[in-house]
């Protein structure tokens, strides 16, 4: 019986690959709802919505490893009972496997105010992102629900194509979470002197408009109007499918540092968005983190679990030793972070100036727990080396 | 092997630096430079290397 491995990502197929380097023969079979192989999405809020990027070009590189892969592609997978290790497809269609590897990933948060459902665009597929651009490309302005990660690159993007752009959001500061408040505050200038309108710190109460969304209206009664409009307020993992299985499903899937899923005794590993872990460097907390570098790294430790807990063998368990990254890129401007600044409680400017190239170094307590550079890569990596030996 | 780096692609993250640190490296300026002609034995970490690129900028033959 195979492998299953559910969801079609970039942690699918590392996971793939990392099996078959860890000496599994066995079958191999992923199932995604997505009709694309895997691909890069981090393109897909900037040079996809600028230049209209097909899946193709975005497909990562399939190596010779996974070449006997099979895909199940366009059908998800409804249910998984655990007891008879089956998979119950959207279609009906049933696959008996022997191990099984989460890789659902996320999807975005829907906000539930009322008003029209039509003209609501999200983006996190490579379908959203050419149907965002559809819309842009006949349109003047953007309205954008939300200033995260994508809430800010899209604006950005947005806004170097010509449309006027405004954005909404219940946070104070864009990427506040991320950023910490003083350096949020420094991105808004830096989008406010493109020509980007904020409303922050205040919610939206409705969707306006008749047949298609064409406006919100926020909670101090304003409304703002728009041609487009992108809800961008995070995230939400793709746990339904796993329910009745006694596992602990509050926000994705527990997991120890071998990535094996906690609560189940069959041989099972979740990778990627979905996989909550402590990161060991940090603290013993596990955390789900959705940046690009973790489905790479939490793969390549799935695949050597799954095919040890097939061969009988006990997996090994070293602490998480990975350093979460991100990058943003907006306007010129190319952001990158190492860490979890998020985990801060205060902060220090360690390079430059608040409105040119810098480095900010995050802190909890005494310790470093991030840093994050705009423009400034070469004073930004020797911090990655630090933050991997403070343990 | 041929190690190609795509510069149009390219937005010097220095990520793959951190794989296979003999065979690229970022300038004082942040560039990313790199040895177009790797020995075999180094094929798994520069896979390695194009496997973290963000851009997914690295081709090997």
């Amino acid at each position: 019986m195979p492998v299953a491995i559910v969801g079609g990502g970039l942690g699918a197929l590392r996971t793939a690959e990392s099996l078959v380097s860890a000496g599994y023969f066995g079958e191999i079979v992923i199932v995604s709802d997505e009709l694309h192989h895997p691909y890069n999405r981090p393109p897909l809020s900037k040079e996809a919505l600028k230049n209209g990027i097909e899946a193709e070009s975005l497909a990562f590189k399939r190596k010779p490893s996974t070449e006997s892969v099979t895909w199940i592609l366009g059908d998800g997978v409804e249910h998984v009972s655990f007891d008879s290790r089956t998979l119950t497809l959207i279609s009906g269609r049933e696959i008996v496997f022997d191990g099984l590897a989460i890789a659902t990933g996320i999807r975005p948060r829907r906000l539930r105010s009322p008003g029209p459902t039509n003209g609501r665009h999200t983006l996190r597929t490579v379908d959203d992102a050419k149907s965002l651009r559809r819309s842009l490309q006949n349109s003047d302005s953007l309205l954008v629900v939300g200033a995260g990660f994508i809430g800010c690159e899209v604006a950005a993007t947005a806004r170097s194509l010509g449309l006027s752009v405004q954005v909404v959001a219940i946070d104070e500061q864009p990427m506040i979470n991320p950023l910490g408040r003083e350096l949020a505050s420094e991105l808004r200038r830096r989008h406010e002197a493109k020509g980007i309108e904020f409303h922050l710190g205040i919610g939206v109460d409705a969707f306006l408009g008749d047949e298609f969304a064409t406006g919100v209206r926020l909670a101090d009664g304003s409304e703002h109007f728009s041609d487009v409009i992108l809800e961008a307020i995070g995230s939400t993992p793709n746990t339904e499918w796993l329910v009745g299985n006694g596992l602990d499903l509050s926000d994705g899937v527990t997991v120890d540092a071998s990535m094996r899923v906690l609560g189940t005794d069959i041989p099972a590993v979740a990778v990627g968005d979905i996989a909550k872990y402590p990161h060991e460097l940090f603290d013993e907390n596990p955390r789900r983190i959705e940046h690009w570098n973790l489905p790479t790294e939490t793969g390549r430790r799935a695949g050597k679990t799954l095919a040890a807990l097939l061969a009988g063998e006990t997996p090994i368990v070293e602490p998480v030793n990975f350093i979460p990254t991100f990058w943003s890129d907006q306007y010129e401007y190319n952001i990158q972070s190492f860490g979890i600044p998020g985990l801060a409680d205060g902060q220090r400017l360690s390079f430059g100036g608040w409105d040119g190239p810098l480095v900010v170094e995050y802190f909890r307590g005494e310790s470093l727990v991030g840093v994050v550079g705009i423009d400034s890569v070469p004073q930004l990596v020797p911090y990655r080396n630090v933050l991997m030996k403070r343990a | 092997m041929k190690v190609v780096v795509d510069m149009a692609k390219c937005q010097h993250y220095g990520q793959c630096c951190f794989e296979a640190e003999d065979v690229f490296q970022l300038d004082d300026d942040g560039k990313l430079n790199y040895a177009p002609d790797v020995d075999e034995s180094r094929r798994s970490a520069v896979e390695s290397a194009a496997d973290v690129c963000p851009m997914q900028a690295i081709t090997i033959d």
